[in-house]
């Protein structure tokens, strides 16, 4: 039990840890986003008075979903006063406790499985799934989910405020498909999960490299998923998330900057997550149906199982990105593909493709096309270009470690 | 994070209202003001008279009378709000019962700070102590 001073830390633990289960459980219960939203945080301001002296209750989570209940009658009385603009008042009454007890025979228990695949759901626009699910399920702020869209802020709050609305509106349900539905279902909920596991890993903006608790995250959900439906996709997109945790801790120094690939020592990449990837995706590619999340995980094995960069198989590496850009073409691809020639061919071969992809202005704005571009042309004793590619990439790149990273290799040129 | 917004008065709309109904109005919003103090999301918030405008030509500073207020609508007032995003922003201002009186702008606070650090090297290297 942790004493009255540590309780504000444990609460703040918590709020990291516990409170999207919370509010996945809380517009369950209340049916709706944004009275959730609030009941939510009234719950932890409430704990935040009450416990330091009251102390910690048996069950946190239990005690915050049904203080949040209560302060939702708050949040509703507080709303009338005011005659709400926006209609976010919801038609239902908030439901008596009893409610709990039909959960055990819910096909699904997790709660914030449902609220993916609400968020997820076909009613909304492509573009919007990903954004509210991100902001609901995995807790990133309106500005943090336009750096991963590479997107304005206001741009991603008006799909929010409009694909709330529409989940109120159209009675969009809170439950997780029926089996028939799921396949068609699943798509877009794999692609919300690969938005979020790259930002627990390459956190868009900040101090700090990565974000283990959402790439954990985005593991456990896509564990969970794999019970429900174990699809080659689904097997695909836990291999590449896995592959690319395996990575984690060698990924930065201990002063939190960034160590590329080829530098990175390889004794302290996670084996047990390797092998459990690299079975995964051997199990995805055996179905004959692979596709982009397979074929990615594939090349992130090859790396994983290369005792070092000059010993990576290139060859099989450039294969599969060749697929990857056949079935799934986008710049980042041709991107990464180019990167990979430079490796099997030289850089000189890699530098003209990724000229050709900056021509074409898809990148011109993603400070790692940029930085792509600098390295090549170091490596080719391009030093002029070089240093204006990384200048680019600087001015663009918003990762404090990214750019010190950046700023180091631009120093280095002299 | 920090949102600064502004509230537009829309006239027309406002002078159509009774006395009665305009004070009734007033009263709502500086009720709602108290609602985003008591939850900790009020920063501050001004209303707002007649502007001045300062401008450089020439190298003098002039100092007019305006911009005046257009007879639609006028800038009434700016609440900073703290919210844990834009979109908690939006909900927060659309609860605001002004909004039926004018519309609402709401603009992020930007952190000036690495703008700063990097003015301070670029003034530490022109001017070394």
């Amino acid at each position: 039990m942790p004493s009255a001073k540590d309780i504000p830390e444990t609460i703040d633990a918590l709020y990291r840890t516990e409170s999207r289960r919370v509010l996945a459980t809380l517009i369950r219960l209340l049916g709706d986003f944004d009275l959730a939203e609030e009941a939510l945080h009234e719950a932890f301001r409430a704990a935040l008075e009450q416990w330091p002296a009251g102390g910690l209750p048996a069950n946190p989570r239990a005690w915050l979903v049904s203080t949040g209940r209560f302060k939702a009658v708050d949040v509703i009385r507080r709303r009338a006063k005011f005659e709400f603009p926006l209609d976010t008042l919801p038609e239902t009454q908030i439901p008596a406790a009893a409610d709990e007890e039909g959960e055990a025979e819910q096909p699904i228990r997790d709660d914030r499985l449902r609220l993916i695949f609400t968020c997820c759901h076909p009613a909304l626009a492509p573009e919007a799934r990903s954004a509210l699910t991100l902001r609901e399920v995995c807790g990133l702020t309106t500005e943090a989910i336009a750096r991963a869209f590479l997107a304005a802020p206001a741009a991603i709050a008006q799909r929010i405020v409009r694909a709330k609305a529409k989940i109120r509106d159209a009675h969009i349900p809170y439950e997780v498909p029926s089996p028939a539905e799921l396949p068609d279902r699943l798509d877009t909920v794999l692609q919300v999960l690969y938005l979020l596991h790259n930002e627990g890993y390459s956190a868009s903006s900040g101090e700090s490299l990565t974000r283990p608790d959402l790439s954990g995250e985005a593991i456990r959900l896509g564990r969970l998923l794999k019970e429900l439906l174990p699809a080659p996709e689904v097997l695909g997109l836990l291999a590449l998330m896995l592959l690319q945790e395996s990575r984690r801790a060698a990924r930065t120094s201990c002063d939190g900057d960034l160590i590329l690939l080829a530098d990175q020592d390889r004794g302290r990449w996670n084996h047990a997550l390797i092998v459990e990837g690299s079975a995964l995706v051997t199990q995805a590619l055996r179905t004959r149906r692979a596709g982009p999340y397979t074929l990615q995980a594939a090349i992130a094995a090859a790396h994983a199982q290369a005792p070092s960069t000059a010993a990576t198989d290139w060859r099989r590496i450039v294969g599969c990105y060749d697929l990857l850009a056949r079935i799934a073409p986008s710049p980042v691809i041709s991107l990464n593909r180019a990167v990979a020639v430079a490796m099997r061919d030289g850089p000189s071969a890699g530098l003209a493709l990724v000229d050709q992809l900056l021509q074409a202005g898809h990148l011109a704005n993603y400070h790692l096309a940029h930085a792509a571009r600098a390295d090549l042309c170091r490596r080719l004793g391009m030093v002029e270009e070089a240093r204006a590619a990384y200048a680019t990439a600087l001015a663009l790149a918003r990762q404090e470690p990214e750019r010190r990273f950046l700023e180091r290799r631009l120093n280095e040129l002299g | 994070m920090k949102y600064i917004c502004f509230g537009y008065l829309d006239l027309q709309t406002w002078e159509k209202k009774s006395p009665s109904e305009q004070n009734a109005m007033i009263d709502q919003c500086f009720a709602y003001d108290d609602v985003l103090r008591q939850t900790g999301h009020w920063v501050g918030g001004e209303g707002l008279q007649g502007a001045t405008t300062l401008s450089y030509q020439d190298g003098k500073v002039t100092v007019t009378d305006g911009p005046y207020a257009e007879t639609k609508e006028l800038l009434g007032g700016l609440l900073i709000l703290e919210a844990r995003d834009l979109n908690h922003a939006i909900q927060l201002i659309s609860n605001h019962p002004g909004i039926k009186m004018g519309r609402w702008e709401i603009r992020p606070a930007q952190d000036l700070q690495p703008m700063i650090e990097a003015s301070e090297r670029r003034r530490a290297i022109a001017d070394p102590r």
